[in-house]
């Protein structure tokens, strides 16, 4: 298990592949607060079907410190944003099956909208910039997935990476794209997961 | 004026790149392959000799002499050193990091 935090507040967890389930109480535990009015959480679960093919397992994998690093980055950018309480985040790698969670946000606030919007900052953030990938298997064959995120926050943000250019406790070093003259052009097979 | 640089990558193979070589001494990196570009190169790690005054985009051209196949995601990925993401013309350091980011899909 891969722990950061940033402050004692935030929560910070990638649990590796021998890990078990993730105990989602813990981390909503850690967040509970005398003081919040609100306990906000998401949770991501792997779903049985992708455009009608029948999903066997998800396996995730992940670049361990630059994840761990960028996760604690995204919980300092939610608290630079919104009067948050405390905050977990926890992302399990290895194999992750059907109906279980790969990853779990908690948020904490006085209040609940901050709460909620906060707890959606940091998963969108997980999706658009964190460096873990997930590979669905089905019955006949694999395919590493790409997020739609991680390709609009790169296209908006050609000229830097996929980290939020605003903030300054993130890296707003740039992206690496091949800049080619002319627009971006984007295939169909481009678009769609690349096949193993 | 070129010079034709051996690249060792732990398999055995030496492969020759075109490098222009510089007045520094050449720095040495290692570089992480992750998911689609681990699958496409076959190897997770590798590393890499380039003279002093490479760029994160001249390592890319050249593991793509090393790995042709990378070719395949050079338009959708993404490069990090040290693990913080960085623009192809950041200027590598010796001992740096450099890792490719294919497309990610955490959550």
């Amino acid at each position: 298990m891969a722990s950061a935090a940033a402050e004692e507040k935030d929560l910070v967890e990638i649990l590796d592949a021998s890990y078990g389930p993730i105990d989602t109480i813990r981390y909503v535990d850690f967040v509970r607060d005398p003081a919040a009015g609100a306990i906000a959480t998401f949770e991501g679960t792997t779903r049985d079907t992708f455009e009608g093919k029948s999903v066997v397992e998800l396996r995730y994998e992940a670049y361990v410190p630059m994840a761990a690093r960028r996760l604690a980055a995204v919980c300092a950018e939610a608290r630079a944003s919104w009067p948050l309480l405390r905050l977990a985040v926890a992302h399990r790698l290895g194999t992750v099956g059907v109906g279980e969670a790969s990853v779990f946000v908690a948020a904490s606030a006085v209040h609940r909208a901050e709460a909620m919007e906060a707890c959606r900052y940091v998963i969108d953030e997980v999706k658009a910039s964190v460096p873990i990938w997930k590979k669905e298997v089905y019955e006949n064959g694999e395919v590493w997935k790409e997020n739609r995120e991680f390709r609009e926050r790169m296209l908006l943000h050609h000229e830097h990476g996929p980290a939020q250019k605003h903030n300054q406790t993130s890296n707003g070093c740039c992206g690496s794209k091949v800049k080619v003259d002319g627009a971006d052009h984007r295939t169909k097979e481009e678009d769609e997961a690349t096949t193993v | 004026m070129e010079i034709a640089g051996g690249l060792n990558d732990g398999t055995g193979e030496m492969n020759e790149s075109k490098v222009e070589k510089s007045a520094g001494q050449d720095i040495k990196i290692k570089v992480l392959f992750f998911a689609r570009a681990r699958d496409l190169t076959g190897v997770s790690e590798t590393s890499l000799e380039m003279p002093d005054g490479s760029t994160a985009g001249d390592c890319m051209r050249n593991l793509l002499v090393k790995f042709p196949s990378l070719q395949e995601i050079y338009n959708s990925m993404v490069l990090a050193i040290n693990e913080e993401y960085a623009a192809e013309s950041t200027l590598l350091t010796s001992k740096d990091e450099l890792a490719i980011i294919p497309p990610i899909s955490g959550g």
